[in-house]
């Protein structure tokens, strides 16, 4: 069967990557925008968080003979304390001063992290296997699905979810939108802002942690896959415009997909694509699809 | 203001006397490149010192200008100062480029459109066939400057890159203290403001941001011309970071931060060769350093010290 002279095999299987891919675009642009919301600064280390989180889960797998689970749930929570020494040690002098120092900071920081463990582990990846429960696959009739993929979509999707419900919905959810909008009136009623800050940004790094997790039996775990996947997921977030949290889930998955589809039909462009899309969005709409320009 | 200007007059003596004498005692080769890439943080520190724009994608200009003239240099014939200036010309054509598109966003945005266009940059350079992909375009010849010096003597070669450098230094300097830099200074003090004043920001933003890709792709050039070749290395992401580097060090917004920033990357990287990867990591810890103690770098901390600004 063919679909625009394209096997549907293929189609579909690069759709599938496409999705696999948007999850992770999703779940980082996120962490990026809830960060970006309350202390206002563009975290580069994200990349490299997000490594930490893949390399966590190895660890404790070839160290310590923990598996799958326990290191998406130990991972987050290490990396997320790590993310909250770096908060209270360094990103907290900067938010008086202009937002750029935030960014050449954490960019830094990612520099350090990424060349102690390329020093470490080298250049190449260490493979980590698929967790048994998650092994195997389904035959759907147009093609093959192997189930851990299927469970990282379906997990990330739950994930963006209940972070939009977190944020959007809960009391704790609108004292961060209110401490977004006027942090000193937030503090004003007996809030401790300060915390919260330290908290969203423990969250935003565990969300990126979590990631790496789930990343690790799909693509390799090496000191550089978080480098080059950040400035996508840069692109991702100025496509979206980091105002809505919705905003970023949608155009992370979006993205994931029409970049799938673009390597069935144009796979020379699969690396730019996005990239691309980022140029024309800024023509049309400067502030992103869901974003609205200060 | 004359008082002002006299220490401005002794540094740049200073720095001119230094890289005339220093090839005595010093690898010219080493200095060659310290030339090109302060001319390099010299370009990018004219958008962020001065315009208040931090680029990330500095490395688009710098690669596009040495990948154009190495290619028209080896495979069209051109002479060498034909290939520079073409070089240059391609560069200024895709800041043109990457300006309309990045000036629409401030702040970290411009960084991450600045960095986004960089990489889409490095992709296409990753699969073009005459990038000659991971090799690069290696043996490009030095060729004969106007048809008579002959470059492949290394004497000359410096004499050229020298006059290169102090040419885009000096009308750096020029621009900078222009009523074009006055404007450009008071866009990054306080944009609003100056719309009210009756000045088309954007229009002085887009002007700085081709003068910096122009002056950036000169420093491109004439690099690929002097170490006759041009590879991914000089569009990759990292050299981006690395022109970062040496403009924070030296000291954002100050005159002569960028070279004083780039002899010290550039000669740290030379000294720190055989440790690998611990490059990186050196490099990032004095991002880190810099960003919580040194601010105003080691030119911004002098001109304290004297209380003039250099």
């Amino acid at each position: 069967m063919e679909i625009f002279g394209v096997p549907t095999q293929a189609l579909f299987g690069q759709l599938l990557i496409g999705l696999i891919n948007g999850s992770f675009y999703a779940l980082l642009s996120l962490g990026l925008a809830v960060i970006f919301g309350l202390l206002n600064i563009i975290n580069f280390t994200h990349g490299a968080q997000y490594m930490l989180g893949a390399f966590c889960a190895y660890l404790l797998l070839e160290k310590l003979g923990l598996g799958y689970w326990w290191a998406l749930v130990i991972a987050p929570v290490l990396v997320g304390a790590l993310g909250i020494i770096i908060e209270r040690t360094m990103l907290k002098q900067l938010y008086k001063l202009d937002h750029l120092y935030g960014l050449l900071l954490t960019f830094g920081l990612a520099l350090v992290i990424q060349g102690v463990f390329r020093n470490q582990y080298g250049s190449s990846g260490q493979p980590y296997a698929i967790p048994p429960a998650l092994a195997g696959g389904h035959n759907l009739g147009f093609m093959f699905l192997p189930t851990y993929r299927a469970w990282v979509i379906v997990a990330s999707v739950v994930i963006c979810f209940g972070t939009w419900f977190l944020i959007e919905r809960t009391k704790l959810g609108s004292y961060l939108r209110a401490a977004t909008e006027n942090p000193e009136l937030v503090q004003a009623f007996g809030i401790n802002v300060p915390r919260m800050i330290t908290l969203t940004y423990g969250f935003g790094v565990a969300l990126a942690a979590l990631a790496g997790v789930m990343a690790g039996p799909i693509y390799q775990v090496s000191p550089q896959m978080g480098a080059d996947l950040i400035i996508v997921v840069f692109a991702v977030v100025v496509i979206g415009g980091m105002g809505s949290i919705m905003g970023s889930i949608l155009t992370g998955f979006g993205l994931g997909v029409l970049e799938g589809l673009t390597k069935v039909f144009y796979p020379e462009a699969s690396n730019t694509v996005i990239f691309i899309v980022m140029a024309l969005v800024l023509l049309v709409k400067p502030a992103g699809l869901f974003g609205t320009q200060k | 203001m004359t008082q002002s200007k006299t220490h401005e007059r002794v540094a740049f003596g200073v720095m001119v006397a230094f890289f005339v004498l220093a090839p005595l005692v010093v690898y010219p080769v080493f200095l060659m490149k310290v030339m090109c890439f302060a001319l390099f943080a010299c370009a990018f520190n004219l958008l962020i010192g001065y315009g208040g724009l931090l680029s990330f994608g500095h490395a688009m200009f710098l690669g596009t200008a040495g990948y154009a003239a190495a290619h028209s240099a080896k495979v069209w014939g051109f002479s060498p100062e034909v290939a520079i200036v073409f070089g240059t010309a391609c560069a200024c054509a895709l800041g043109g480029i990457a300006g309309v598109l990045a000036i629409r966003r401030q702040g970290i945005y411009f960084a991450m459109i600045t960095l986004a266009l960089a990489q889409m940059i490095f992709f296409y350079y990753l699969q073009a066939p005459f990038t000659g992909g991971e090799d690069g375009i290696q043996a490009v010849p030095r060729g004969r400057l106007l048809g008579l010096l002959d470059l492949s003597n290394i004497w000359a070669m410096y004499a050229v890159v020298l006059v290169v450098f102090l040419a885009g230094f000096l009308f750096i300097y020029r621009a900078i203290h222009s009523p074009f830099g006055q404007v450009l200074k008071s866009i990054r003090e306080n944009e609003p403001r100056a719309v009210s004043l009756g000045y088309d920001t954007t229009r002085y933003k887009l002007l700085a941001f081709i003068l910096s890709a122009t002056l950036a792709g000169l420093a491109g050039a004439t690099k690929a011309i002097v170490f006759q070749l041009a590879s991914l290395t000089d569009v990759h992401w990292s050299m981006s970071g690395e022109v970062v580097l040496m403009t924070l060090l030296g000291g954002l917004g100050t005159i002569f931060g960028p070279v004083v920033g780039a002899l010290v990357v550039v000669s740290l990287e030379n000294y720190l060769a055989q440790l690998g990867a611990w490059v990186t990591v050196v490099q990032g810890g004095i991002f880190v350093l810099c960003v919580l103690t040194f601010r105003r770098g080691i030119v911004g901390e002098l001109g304290r010290l004297i209380r003039r600004p250099l």
